[in-house]
């Protein structure tokens, strides 16, 4: 089974987005979708290494809940600014010491911080394991960083172990 | 468009595309009016996070109603560009802060000395 | 009277998105410097991905799905070699 799925949550979101896209869960788009899926997770094993392990799956929810709100809120900050309905805030760079060693755990946090307009994740420094960040808003550094540390690093610690 | 629309839905589909073309606008909009690169890099996430998260739901629901059945895949383009477009801009952001660490500008953080100025590090 | 509502709102959200196209346009022939031209190439394709979608309910027509994930993968592929390009100079190591 191992040997056959080196990967299997991209296996599964592969067949899941295959099935949408087609429209339909028919049995010959099960099947080519399953093959096609297979397939990929094998291609993907000689760029990938390490087999992704999830913990605690059901706090992956919660994640997206509180990055879906803080998108929403600093989409209507960073309008606000923009229009001129708002003076225009103070931006900086942010050096920031992360827990998270997980790769997989580092790529979401990425991908979060970046999709949300308030922030952008510029670089990742392996040896010291620190991140320089660039904030729209940037009010209160010590402040910043804890927050991220409270709402997104300690759930994407207890996911991935 | 069809002639027998419920007027809950095209009010619905109204409200989010005009919001979600105006969060996009105003993405675009920062591209011109912010100073430095690094604040410019901000605003396009406006466009592919929530300004077309809105569109593109919007679609998707007028889509289920009139169809009658199962309209998704536009959360496929979402899911795409949404997880897509930081990986393009931290890229471009790491790509600014090298050559304007080599040009020796002003307002960029330095490397930390321990690293050689050739080998930028591992990629995440 | 729906179909109204909706005409107009698709109209106006066209009109907006227009305008964001146009912005994108000026930040990318003013520059000044590549990076500044890149993002705002990038910015262009999330724009044209979205009028696309506003003009498929608009024509109440799927085909313009295909384009809108056409233009989502090209321009991901397109900036992601650009980045790359500014870093090393060259596209493939």
């Amino acid at each position: 089974m191992k040997r056959l799925l080196p990967h299997p949550l991209l296996a599964a979101i592969i067949l899941a987005l295959w099935l949408i896209l087609q429209q339909s869960a028919g049995l010959g788009h099960l099947l080519l979708g399953s093959a096609i899926a297979i397939g990929v997770s094998l291609a993907a094993s000689a760029v990938l290494p390490e087999r992704v392990e999830i913990g605690k799956a059901h706090k992956f929810i919660q994640l997206l809940a509180v990055a879906g709100l803080d998108i929403i809120r600093s989409n209507l900050a960073v309008m606000m600014v923009l229009f001129h309905l708002r003076p225009a805030p103070k931006a900086g760079f942010i050096e920031m010491q992360l827990e998270l060693k997980n790769e997989t755990g580092l790529a979401i946090l990425a991908v979060l911080l970046t999709a949300t307009p308030g922030s952008a994740w510029l670089e990742y420094d392996r040896a010291r394991s620190t991140v320089l960040i660039h904030v729209f808003d940037l009010v209160d550094a010590d402040e910043w960083v804890k927050m991220v540390k409270q709402r997104y690093e300690v759930l994407l610690l207890e996911i991935f172990p | 468009m069809i002639d027998d629309l419920p007027l809950w839905l095209s009010i619905l589909v109204s409200t989010m595309v005009v919001l979600g073309a105006l969060l996009t606008m105003a993405g675009c909009f920062g591209l011109v009016r912010l100073k430095s690169f690094y604040l410019r890099i901000h605003s396009p996430t406006m466009g592919t996070s929530m300004g077309g998260g809105l569109i593109l739901l919007a679609s998707a629901i007028y889509f289920t109603i009139t169809r009658e059945r199962l309209v998704l895949h536009e959360l496929v383009i979402f899911f795409f560009v949404t997880l897509t477009t930081p990986v393009t801009l931290m890229l471009l952001a790491r790509a600014t802060l090298f050559r304007d660490r080599v040009e020796g500008n002003d307002g960029v953080p330095r490397r930390p000395a321990k690293q050689e100025p050739d080998n930028p590090g591992p990629v995440v | 009277m729906s179909v109204t509502i909706l005409g107009w709102s698709l109209f106006v959200a066209q009109v907006l998105l227009g305008i964001g196209m146009l912005a994108t346009v000026y930040r990318m022939v003013i520059g000044p410097r590549a990076q500044d031209r890149i993002l705002a190439l990038d910015a262009l394709y999330v724009v044209a991905l979205l009028l696309l979608i506003t003009l498929g309910i608009r024509n109440n027509s799927q085909i313009y799905f295909e384009l809108a994930m056409l233009i989502g993968l090209l321009g991901f592929v397109g900036t992601v070699a650009l980045a790359k390009f500014l870093m090393r100079g060259e596209v493939i190591e």
